[in-house]
This record gives structure tokens, sequence and C-alpha cells, in this order.
């Protein structure tokens, strides 16, 4: 099973999520589409709590509870950005990052 | 190179694929339907660690909650058939300079290290073992981590709530 794999190729496809994720957030203007790309980014680092746990601390579940607790934290990130959005849709009839001007000072 | 192997390989240059999809597509639910794909693939790596929970909680809140959540926003807040605007070609162009040069320094430094697995001995992934490690309150226990996430998600509701809700109009 897992084990055939090396825990750096694991890894690699990790580190390529994760920088996809970093270029989808510097290069999209909409909001949602950014918050798409930070979901790619936690789940890249969830990716490498369980494999680092499960091929070098198998005995242990450190990863796989700090990966619990990330996945709960990302559920009520999104729901409070998601609650930001329509709001600010509400009022200026538009997410995008450059039309939010008045949120700065 | 066993069957799994070839499976695995398979199935990570599909979530990139889709995961560089899902960054680049000019439609938004588009983009939320391959960020779709790549947690399912995410999910199905747990479950071939035997993190079966694990699994289970990713399906149940990313693709249950957080997806849902994303594509009712999108249909909220978009018409349907709208492009995204591009930015600038100099901001494309630094975003990948600086993916880039990240990924090789972490590429880097990932393939100059050695790891030394050792093998599965240890107990078993069992509900019935996850529930007593999150609850215990002894060494490696994690009931302070659990009550605070608690208080989080209570809060965060709140918010929520409080910030979506429509203002009263003062003398309509």
């Amino acid at each position: 099973m897992i084990e055939d794999i090396p825990l750096s190729h694991i890894l690699i496809v990790s580190t390529l999520i994760f920088f996809i994720g970093v270029y989808g957030f510097m290069t999209r203007k909409n909001m949602i589409s950014m918050l798409i790309s930070v979901e790619l980014v936690l789940n890249a680092v969830n990716i490498n709590f369980v494999a680092i746990n499960r091929y070098l601390y198998p005995e242990r579940l450190e990863g796989h509870f700090f990966t619990l607790f990330v996945i709960g934290i990302a559920a009520a990130e999104a729901a409070v950005a998601i609650a930001i959005f329509i709001n600010l849709y509400r009022n200026i009839r538009s997410i995008d990052v450059d039309e939010v001007t008045e949120m700065k000072y | 190179m066993s069957a799994f192997a070839i499976t695995f390989y398979m199935g990570s240059a599909l979530m990139l694929i889709f995961a560089i999809m899902s960054v680049t597509s000019r439609k938004l639910l588009r983009a939320a339907i391959y960020l779709l794909f790549v947690l399912i693939g995410v999910a199905v790596f747990y479950l071939v660690s035997d993190y079966m929970f694990l699994a289970a909680v990713q399906i149940v809140v990313y693709m249950g909650g957080i997806v849902v959540l994303i594509i009712f926003s999108i249909l909220l807040t978009s018409h349907l058939g709208e492009k995204l605007q591009v930015v600038k070609p100099v901001t494309f162009v630094i975003a990948a300079l600086v993916s880039l040069i990240g990924a090789g320094i972490a590429l880097s430094v990932i393939s100059a290290h050695t790891f030394n697995p050792v093998a599965a001995d240890g107990p078993e992934t069992t509900v019935a073992v996850i529930g007593t490690q999150l609850l215990s309150y002894g060494k490696y226990g994690y009931v302070l981590p659990f009550e605070v996430i608690s208080i989080l998600l209570l809060a965060a509701m709140v918010a929520a709530i409080a910030i979506a809700k429509r203002e009263k109009k003062p003398e309509s």
C-alpha cells in the first residue's frame, strides 16, 4: 500500500499544490477565487501533516489531530469569509479586491 | 512498480492538473468544481494512509460544507457565464516567479534531506482510539484544543450571522 511510495514523492506533490495555491492567490482578483486558492494551500499543509505522521511516527496521532483541527478552522474561516463577501456584494455590488477601498481606513 | 504505485502517481498527476485548472480557469463555477476534484484526491490519500476517520471528515466538512458554501456564494454574487477579469501581465510574471522560486527552494530542501521511515506497528486508528485521545487530559491528550476549537466555531457562527444580517433601514 502506501509504504511503496517514498515519503519525498508525497512531499513533492504537496509542495507543488501549495505553490499552485500561492500563484492563484496572487493572480486572482475575485475574492471567492482567492478563497479557493487558500483552500488549496491548507490542503497541501494537511497532506504534509498526514504523510509525515504516517511515515515517521506511525505510533502517534499528532499529525492526525492537527489535520482535524486545521479542517475545523478552515470551515470556520470559509463561513466568516463568505458572510463578508455577501455583505460586501450587497453594499457595493462587487467582490473584486480592487473595488473594496472603503474598508481601507 | 506495483499497481498501487502506478495508481498513486496517476492520481497525483491528476490532482496537480486539477489544481492548476482551478487557479487558472476563467469561469468561477468551474474553478470551484476543479477544487472539489482536488479535495476528493486528498480524501483518497487519507484513505490509503489508513486514516479512515480523517477521510470521512475531509469528505463531510470540505465537500459537504465548504465547497457547497463556495458554490452558493458564487451563484449569489456573480452572473452565469461571467468571465473573471485578468490581472496585469507584470502581476502574472511576479506571481509565477515567486511560486517557482519558492517551489524550487522547498523541493531542493526535500531532495537534500533523507527520511528514515519506520514500519507501522502502532495502534489502529479506529474511532475509539481517536475519541479517547481527543478527550483525554493526560499526556498526548487533546482536550484543550478541542474545547478551544468548539469556542472558535461558536464565535465564527455568531460572527457569520451578525455580518451577513441585513441591517434595518432607519425610517424607510
